[in-house]
């Protein structure tokens, strides 16, 4: 990397992932290390005595976890300090004492004490390490204290392995120490703790014991203070650099190394992945694991092929970039990726297995050097990466029997159709025929099959064909050469085919999972909504990996809600609703086969937008009986990140919609409103005249005039209710507040409801009621349909002279049935008939009827509501109709008489 | 002035007293001299409480009980009354409440008036409501039942329309007889299931209205302009006194 451009001027690019560095630590609590070599050094000592300091400057301080080994001067400086309660876990019947990380977050001290950074959490708990606990708290914007030996740093572990000779499996991640804030080296000479030790000051003395003959050895002490010392100096190193980089001092930087490593599944692959790791530490270079799938890995044991996964998290863990790529050929496609990053150098394991193969087969590690041209490869301690999975294929799968039998009967075939065309054949044409026989097994069969139809056809024509007869005794040296040519065909033509099957196979797998992603994508362009993509993620996750999931999105009130796919059988529990949320709160996965929350059956992956997480992936890997390869996950971060997308764009769709509609509804409330406000004066307007006119000139006013204002008062107020009336159910059915609850209804009820309401209106009138003859039931809310009864039979008599008939009919056809209200008035204007059932709209001309101008707009709210629709013509000879339909689905209930009913008699 | 007058009139001889629980100044202000000028006595309450309380003290002959109160919703104030009182109940109510007013007379209230109302038509529902309670009291069965064109033998079961015999079946019949139990007042639904069908079948509300309509075609003159069986919809029917 050039930090330094020609202008003098530091690197932009190192600027910004300074800066961004900086963001991550705002809002962020700060990490505070005392690092040491060996237990016993003071770590605890020195911590505690930091925090005495900063609590004397008012800082919150609260121990949430310290292990004092009963050591009394450690002991001695916890006093005074509050101490958080363990959590008490259940272990197999054992009380285990925990950190309590929830209750850590909820005290939010100003600085927390967490000690052995390194600890494993007992099962159940909600990380499976300490260093993940300790992260969240830092995350929840509190300051940590904490401590942490050399030995346990990830990238070390197998240096103080090959060291001590003591495994150590308490590790914790190099990221977690580099991105600590402050890193405080406790150092202590190997002598003074030695003499530590065997005072007693450190363990408990029959443990003290054990302790120096194991691993307190000088020697071990000597180099693990070594390692102590020098990681701490890389760190200083690390930070001079980036000061220098910040104050933009100049300083020549190599140019860019890149490092890629590549991975098999031998377990000394995880060796290999912590030499690289060192290697680009000390470059300050990125770099790339690669685990090549070629189609024998498929074949692998499960044991091997999780092995590779493992390997590639650790390489992730420690901040490479974990790659899968399915290959033919592993050095092809460790090239081609090289070549493809700029990769500077590539690292690979040392061969461990016989040389002769490497002539046969040729080796990787010469293929890669002949083509690696500019990019270094070195070679170092692990395994080798000849073509991991063809090595070992051949206990899986077993052949199966009935292949072998095949064989076998093919040799005999070969050897009844020789026999019986003999006298026509020479030998070599005999040999033909078996090498047929061979090739067709070769051919059909796996290599076992073929070897076996090769060694029985040398055999059967030994012993049938070659002088002499019926003998395994073969005198011409000649036929040697038969044999042996017709063994090597077989053997050829067997392994030949096998490897096209295998390829064959890889390109199978190839082309589903790229169909699959393809069908995938193609059909988040179809859909629109949120809840059909997650269905249809949900929908292809299930079909490709054979593995139930489920996409959770979060709702308006922060809970997850299921969203799609079989969410009774991944995310039933609400404990695994806990882990979702978590994965939605963090942004990281979390659940089986993660570090975090790994108790549940499923695994949930966040759907990560552009800003935040949109939702969360859930899948029932705990269920399935085989783990996820490394490609199956890597496809399943592709899915996940597909339909991250799809959902957010379907999310800012709704969004968007949901502004447009506000907007709408606003626009419609204030043409409303004004509408409204000039109804209302009109009628109050009248109301007021005319009663102050009877209040102040009472007395004077003959009693014609005084009834005539007492009229006018009361049709103004009647006018006034109907108007509110009408606003109400218009606000109502349109805000959804009003549903249709449908019931089976005889219409000639409705009508005889609303005609019987309008009685006193509809006095000097002709009105006929043609209803079909048997009893109507329609599926309809009574309530409602009055309501349009009685507003179209108003509009009728108000737009009518009085005394014109009105006329009310209804038919079934179908499954819709269509009532009409007809006039025999003037008729509605041309150009007028959807108008009139807009709000507020009047019929120029029509002159004051003292219509509200939305009883026909609520009219057709209220049929629209239950399904149907309105509309208005004029009718042949004058006046206009009114129609409108409502659907008449399913059966009404049958009516049968109760048995009570049944027995008794009446007249 | 105006306020006290009719009370002393009221004194004098004493008319039925009404109870009004009414939180709406504005109705209570118009309804006072209104009735007063009918010949009833009546006393006011502002809330719930305050009318169960005025309830106990005075024993009114009838209730105007508004359904939106603000302290106890008049469903309540229903339910507290029967506890321990018949006096009849008329629940005032506005357009949109059908819900709570079913429920109101479900619980035992009398009828019901959707606001606004005239005050005619207020009258109407008092005197029938009174008239109940006094042929309640009277005791006797009422063994004859007229209305309009319709006659029914309460005694021998038998109906006419005109002086012509009708047949009904059992369930007709009870249904006919338990609206004429009420005469005047609406019935609702689940009183008129419970009645003619029995507990079961309370919600089958469409049994009521088809037999409603074999019924309308057995003693209407025009089904679709019932003039005895009126349809309140949302809330039951009513067979009309007159």
């Amino acid at each position: 990397m050039t930090t330094q451009r020609s202008d003098g001027r530091p690197d932009p690019d190192a600027l910004l992932a300074r800066a961004e560095a900086e963001e991550a630590e705002r809002g962020h609590g700060r990490l505070r290390v005392f690092f040491g070599a060996a237990p016993g050094v003071g770590k605890t000592y020195a911590m505690l005595e930091a925090a005495r300091v900063r609590r004397r400057e008012g800082i919150d301080v609260v121990s949430g976890w310290i292990e004092t080994h009963g050591r009394a001067e450690t002991e001695a400086l916890t006093e005074g300090l509050e101490r958080l309660p363990p959590r008490e876990v259940d272990y197999r019947g054992v009380r285990l004492r925990e950190f309590d990380l929830e209750a850590a977050i909820a005290r939010r001290p100003g600085l927390l004490l967490v000690d052995e950074l390194a600890h494993t959490n007992s099962p159940g708990s909600k990380h499976a390490k300490r260093w993940q606990d300790v992260e969240e708290v830092l995350e929840a914007g509190i300051d940590v204290y904490t401590t942490l030996n050399v030995q346990h740093l990830e990238s070390l572990n197998d240096v103080v392995a090959q060291i001590t000779t003591v495994a150590v499996r308490e590790t914790v991640p190099d990221s977690v120490f580099e991105k600590a804030h402050e890193v405080e080296l406790v150092d202590l000479t190997p002598d003074d703790l030695l003499q530590r030790l065997r005072e007693g000051k450190v363990y408990v003395p029959a443990e003290a014991e054990r302790a120096i003959d194991r691993f307190f050895r000088k020697g071990n002490l000597i180099a693990l203070r070594e390692m102590a010392l020098q990681r701490t100096a890389e760190r200083v190193d690390a930070q001079m650099a980036r000061w220098k980089q910040e104050q933009g001092i100049a300083q020549p930087w190599p140019t860019r190394e890149r490092i890629l490593v590549a991975l098999g599944p031998a377990p000394q692959s995880a060796d290999l992945v912590r030499a690289a790791y060192r290697m680009a530490a000390r470059l300050h270079a990125p770099w790339i694991a690669l685990s090549v799938e070629t189609p024998a890995f498929h074949r692998l044991p499960v044991r091997d092929r999780e092995m590779v996964a493992a390997h590639l998290t650790l390489a992730e863990r420690l901040g490479a970039e974990a790659a899968v790529m399915a290959a033919e050929d592993v050095s092809q496609a460790v090239l081609d990726l090289a070549r493809q990053r700029n990769v500077t150098r590539i690292l690979v394991g040392k061969p461990t297995h016989p040389r002769w193969r490497d002539r046969i087969q040729g080796s990787l590690v010469e293929r890669l050097v002949r083509g690696s041209g500019p990019i270094d490869v070195l070679v170092t301690t692990g395994e080798p990466e000849e073509t991991p999975a063809a090595a070992r294929a051949a206990p899986t799968p077993p052949t199966p029997l009935r292949e072998y039998l095949w064989a076998g009967a093919v040799v005999l075939a070969s050897t009844a159709l020789c026999a019986s065309v003999r006298p026509l054949l020479e030998m070599v044409d005999e040999a033909m025929l078996y090498l047929l026989g061979v090739l067709f097994v070769a051919s059909r069969f796996s290599r076992g099959p073929a070897i076996v139809a090769s060694l029985l056809s040398v055999a059967a024509f030994d012993f049938f064909f070659v002088p002499p007869f019926l003998t395994f005794t073969v005198t011409d040296t000649r036929y040697l050469l038969t044999f042996g040519v017709m063994l090597a065909t077989g053997l050829v033509v067997s392994s030949l085919t096998v490897r096209i099957r295998q390829q064959a196979e890889a390109a199978r797998d190839r082309e589903r999972r790229t169909a699959t992603l393809y069908a995938m994508t193609r059909s988040f362009a179809f859909w629109r909504g949120v809840s059909e993509i997650a269905e249809a993620a949900a929908r292809h996750v299930e079909l490709l990996f054979e593995i139930d999931a489920v996409v959770l999105i979060p709702d308006a009130d922060g809970g997850l809600v299921v969203r799609g796919g079989s969410g009774e059988k991944v995310a039933a529990s609400e404990r695994e609703l806990s882990v979702a949320r978590w994965v939605l709160a963090h942004g990281r996965a979390a659940g089986y086969g993660t570090d975090t929350l790994p108790g549940t059956e499923a695994l949930f992956l966040p759907l990560a937008g552009g800003k935040a997480p949109v939702g969360v992936l859930g899948v029932a890997v705990g269920r399935r009986g085989a783990p996820l390869t490394p490609s199956q996950t890597q496809l399943l971060d592709v899915f996940a990140s597909h339909t991250a997308l799809a959902l957010e764009r379907a999310l800012l769709t709704e969004e968007a919609e949901r502004a447009h509609l506000t907007v709408e509804t606003e626009r419609l409330r204030n043409a409303l409103l004004s509408a409204i406000s000039h109804d209302l004066r009109t009628p109050v307007a009248a109301v007021m005249g005319s009663v102050t006119s009877l209040l102040d000139e009472g007395a004077g006013l003959d009693e014609e005039s005084r009834r005539d204002l007492l009229e006018t008062i009361r049709d103004e107020a009647d006018r006034l209710s109907r108007l509110l009336a009408d606003v109400l159910d218009l606000t109502r059915i349109e805000s959804g507040a009003l549903t249709a609850r449908k019931e089976w209804f005889p219409l000639e009820e409705v009508v005889g409801a609303s005609l019987a309401r309008l009685e006193e209106r509809l006095e000097g009138r002709e009105t006929k009621v043609d209803l079909p003859g048997p009893l109507l039931l329609v599926p309809l809310d009574a309530v409602l349909v009055e309501q349009v009864f009685v507003n179209l039979i108003e509009n009728a008599i108000k737009y009518t002279p009085p005394g014109s008939p009105i006329e009310i009919g209804a038919e079934v056809a179908g499954d819709v049935l269509t009532v009409e209200v007809a006039d025999r008035g003037a008729g509605i204007p041309a150009g007028d008939e959807e108008k009139i059932f807009e709000k507020f709209y009047r019929v120029l001309g029509a002159g004051d009827a003292g219509g509200t101008g939305l009883g026909l707009a609520v009219c057709r709210a209220i049929v629209k509501a239950h399904g149907g629709r309105i509309w208005a013509e004029n009718r042949a000879g004058g006046g206009a109709v009114f129609r409108f339909t409502l659907p008449v689905e399913g059966v009404p209930p049958a009516i049968e008489d109760t048995p009570a009913a049944a027995g008794e008699a009446a007249t | 002035m105006t306020d006290r007058k009719p009370a002393d009139a009221a004194a004098a001889t004493p008319g039925p007293l009404i109870l009004l629980i009414e939180d709406e100044a504005a109705l209570r202000r118009y309804l006072r001299p209104s009735l007063a000028a009918q010949g009833y006595r009546l006393i006011e309450a502002e809330g719930g409480m305050e009318g169960i309380g005025l309830a106990k003290q005075h024993v009114p002959d009838l209730v105007l009980l508004d359904l939106g109160l603000p302290d106890l919703d008049g469903l309540e104030v229903t339910r507290r009354l029967r506890e321990w009182s018949r006096v009849p109940i008329i629940v005032l109510s506005a357009r949109g409440q059908e819900r709570d007013k079913v429920d109101a007379l479900d619980a035992g209230a009398d009828d019901y008036l959707t606001k606004p109302f005239g005050f005619g038509e207020l009258l109407a529902r008092i005197r029938v409501a009174m008239r109940h309670v006094a042929a309640v009291e009277a005791g006797g069965r009422v063994t004859e039942f007229s209305c309009g064109p319709l006659r029914v033998d309460l005694g021998a079961r038998r109906t006419f329309i005109d002086g012509q015999v009708v047949h009904l079946t059992a369930i007709e019949y009870r249904l006919l007889a338990t609206l004429i139990e009420h005469a005047g007042k609406v019935v609702t639904h689940r009183q008129l299931l419970q009645a003619v069908w029995g507990p079961g079948h309370a919600e089958q509300a469409h049994y009521l209205r088809v037999y409603m309509a074999h019924l309308r075609r057995k003693l209407e003159a025009d089904p679709t302009r019932p003039r005895i069986f009126r349809t309140e919809i949302g809330v039951g029917y009513r067979l009309i006194w007159s």
